[in-house]
């Protein structure tokens, strides 16, 4: 096992939270992302998968310090040593560990300014942080460009020539620019059709070969996070109810969560059809309950469940909050 | 209560037939075939799915069949005959466009739900407002009897307390619950035919499966059609009966749901199935991706569209003629590699 590049403690993440004053009690507001602690090797891809409102994207935006947050540690550790506490860091060494630590977004369209020219994209952070222009910096960007499979004459036009497939590459370059060690990718081939998702997929493998790259990578789609993932996270209002290794968490789910999100999951093989046993019935969700996140959607829930939180325990290699882990 | 199926169509007369079909939009750029030159019937009781990625034309073909198509879209050729429960045969690609005619059909007989439920329910009217306001158009019901049945619906699509969402705005309901009142709304006239444009894309996968089982499930009772249009081989092979894989304004491949998985013939479609990760089966290697990207619609491929990505491009064939659809076993495909005669005369 290597070495941990990202220890992430407790973290949690409320939004609307108020002090209090003469008239009011202080309140807790809502809670995104709920004390959750994990840790990313380096060299692996950590997938953290979950449906929209679990907290998997504010999650990724607090590791960032887009979000700060709101109690909790999160530590990342370079290759050249010196452990950095991103929570509450200030913004100087923020905009160091930001080389370092890189985002890929799921939009290719919202998060490539379209009044730039593709050299000045992909190649802003060295403008800023190394100061390159001219021909140092077009060399450096045609590098970039190579590295994720554009030709290099496409940097004088802007993001709107592009197709989807195309504007996620540039995305891709402008997230390696820096040499980072650690990229979150957020949804980064959700917005892509089959045959450019597959491309992109390929590419980012290539490169994490390549750049000795760790993945952090954020997505709802099963299919994909099982392809590329070393670990999995599975993410549920906030809360990491299960992880585990790949091969485990696909094989041998524990917490029923992630069974019922498994068997969710239409199959392209039109002879498992009607493998889904019962019939899924919508829920009213609710406030989160006082004891497990899952309990209200939960067919085991007991009293139990509904008044007390589950502990994190160990079944089969996987770490899994659920009363009755290992017993259902 | 009317919720019971009212029509008796048999499997052997298509409730739709579409031939030669062409959409172009007269763009400033130029000609865009966004449908060039589609066959398609649509058989009563079956779910038939158009499966094609993003800019195949696989939405503007469902949008002509209800004349919907905005501009600088319109239909250039081709026809597009309905066979009316009374024997009548309309043909919707002729149609005068906002006719007597064609809204008697729209909405009644062919009913459309969307990805997004906002583009088909209005913001600042109740959910029940909107589902009698459809109701008392095609039907001649009192205001009280269509509440009624609007609530019924609300409660069959498996919305928890319908009558008091009938007095909801859909800003106050979720996103799955969303898709369900919308699919109330376009249920409420008993369509003989649902189209569905991508229903399911924007949703969770936990609501999705359920509102995959809701349509499978009216389909039979209401014994309607269903044309689901998607990019997902997953919601594909759970719920389709026939698939029309598309590519750039053309059908490639028309198949069985069995067929097209066990034994896909155009390359096309191969190469699609082989590019999506699959939970249990795909390891960490490489994907067997399509190489290239889908060609600017303004600069179409002359001959084969396919054949600027095939990797059984035949040079002086596939670049010169266009292959026509052919049957082949129990499906059809428009490749050259299944036509022996064309290849002998290269």
């Amino acid at each position: 096992m290597s070495e941990a590049i990202l220890e992430v403690k407790d973290l949690t993440m409320s939004f609307g939270d108020t002090k209090g004053g003469w008239f009011s009690k202080p309140m807790q507001g809502f809670v995104a992302v709920d004390a959750v602690s994990f840790e990313v090797r380096r060299g692996e891809t950590f997938g953290i998968v979950g449906e929209s409102g679990s907290g998997k994207t504010t999650l990724g935006r607090c590791i960032l310090r887009v979000l700060d947050p709101s109690s909790g540690s999160i530590r990342f550790l370079p290759k050249e040593g010196g452990a950095v506490e991103l929570a509450g860091a200030p913004i100087d060494q923020l905009r160091q560990v930001w080389r370092k630590v890189r985002m890929i977004f799921q939009d290719p369209q919202a998060s490539l300014n379209p009044r730039l020219r593709v050299i000045d994209v992909v190649g802003q952070a060295l403008q800023k942080t190394e100061g390159l222009k001219g021909k140092a910096l077009a060399d450096r960007v045609a590098g970039l460009l190579e590295n994720v499979g554009l030709r290099k004459e496409f940097m004088h036009r802007y993001p709107n020539a592009f197709s989807g497939g195309q504007r996620q590459r540039l995305g891709i370059a402008r997230a390696l620019s820096t040499h980072p060690e650690l990229v979150v990718a957020d949804e980064a081939v959700s917005a892509l059709d089959v045959s450019i998702q597959a491309q992109t997929l390929n590419l980012l493998q290539d490169l994490q070969e390549e750049f000795a790259l760790t993945f952090l990578f954020i997505a709802h789609d099963l299919a994909v996070v099982e392809h590329i993932c070393d670990r999995v996270a599975v993410m549920y209002r906030g809360q990491f109810v299960e992880v585990a290794d790949t091969k485990t968490l696909f094989e041998n789910p524990q917490h029923p969560y992630t069974r019922a999100l498994l068997q969710a999951v239409p199959v392209a093989d039109p002879r498992q059809r009607g493998r889904r046993r019962g019939k899924a019935e919508p829920v009213d969700v609710g406030a989160a309950p006082k004891g497990c996140r899952f309990s209200t959607r939960c067919p085991h829930a007991t009293d139990l469940c509904r008044q007390t939180r589950p502990p994190a325990r160990r079944i089969g290699g996987a770490d899994v909050l659920c009363h009755y882990a290992g017993e259902i | 209560m009317p919720l019971t199926p009212m029509h008796n169509d048999t499997q052997d007369t298509p409730l739709v037939e579409i031939k030669g079909l062409k959409t172009h939009f007269f763009t400033d750029d130029g000609l865009v075939k966004a449908v060039e030159g589609v066959d398609l019937d649509i058989l009563p009781n079956r779910t038939l799915c158009l499966l094609g990625e993003s800019g195949c034309g696989k939405s503007i073909m469902a949008r002509s069949i209800l004349r919907i198509v905005d501009a600088p879209g319109r239909i250039t050729g081709g026809s597009i005959l309905y066979h009316a429960a009374d024997g009548r045969t309309v043909d919707l690609a002729r149609a005068r466009s906002g006719s007597k005619e064609l809204r008697a059909i729209r909405g009644s007989d062919i009913a459309m739900i969307f990805q997004e439920p906002m583009s088909s329910l209005g913001p600042i009217q109740k959910i029940g407002k909107q589902i009698t306001e459809t109701i008392r158009l095609h039907r001649d019901v009192t205001k009280a009897e269509a509440r009624e049945e609007a609530i019924d619906m609300l409660a069959r699509v498996g919305i928890p307390r319908p009558a008091e969402r009938f007095e909801a705005y859909p800003f106050e309901l979720s996103g799955g619950m969303r898709q369900r009142a919308m699919i109330a709304m376009a249920l409420s006239c008993q369509p003989r035919l649902l189209i569905a444009d991508e229903p399911t894309t924007a949703l969770d996968v936990t609501t999705q499966a359920q509102i995959l089982d809701l349509i499978a499930e009216l389909k039979d009772e209401f014994k309607m059609a269903v044309m689901l249009i998607t990019h997902d081989l997953g919601v594909v092979a759970e719920v389709a009966d026939d698939v029309a894989v598309m590519y750039m304004g053309k059908i490639v491949e028309k198949s069985d749901v069995y067929g097209l998985f066990e034994n896909p013939q155009h390359p096309y479609t191969r190469a699609l199935l082989d590019s999506v990760p699959r939970i249990g089966v795909t390891t960490r290697d490489r994907l067997p991706a399509i190489r290239g990207m889908v060609p600017h619609p303004l600069a179409r491929p002359s001959g084969c569209t396919f054949r600027t990505r095939c990797d059984h491009f035949m040079p002086g064939l596939c670049d010169l003629r266009e292959p026509q659809l052919k049957s082949q076993g129990d499906g059809q495909v428009a490749c050259f590699l299944h036509e022996e005669e064309a290849r002998a005369d290269v």
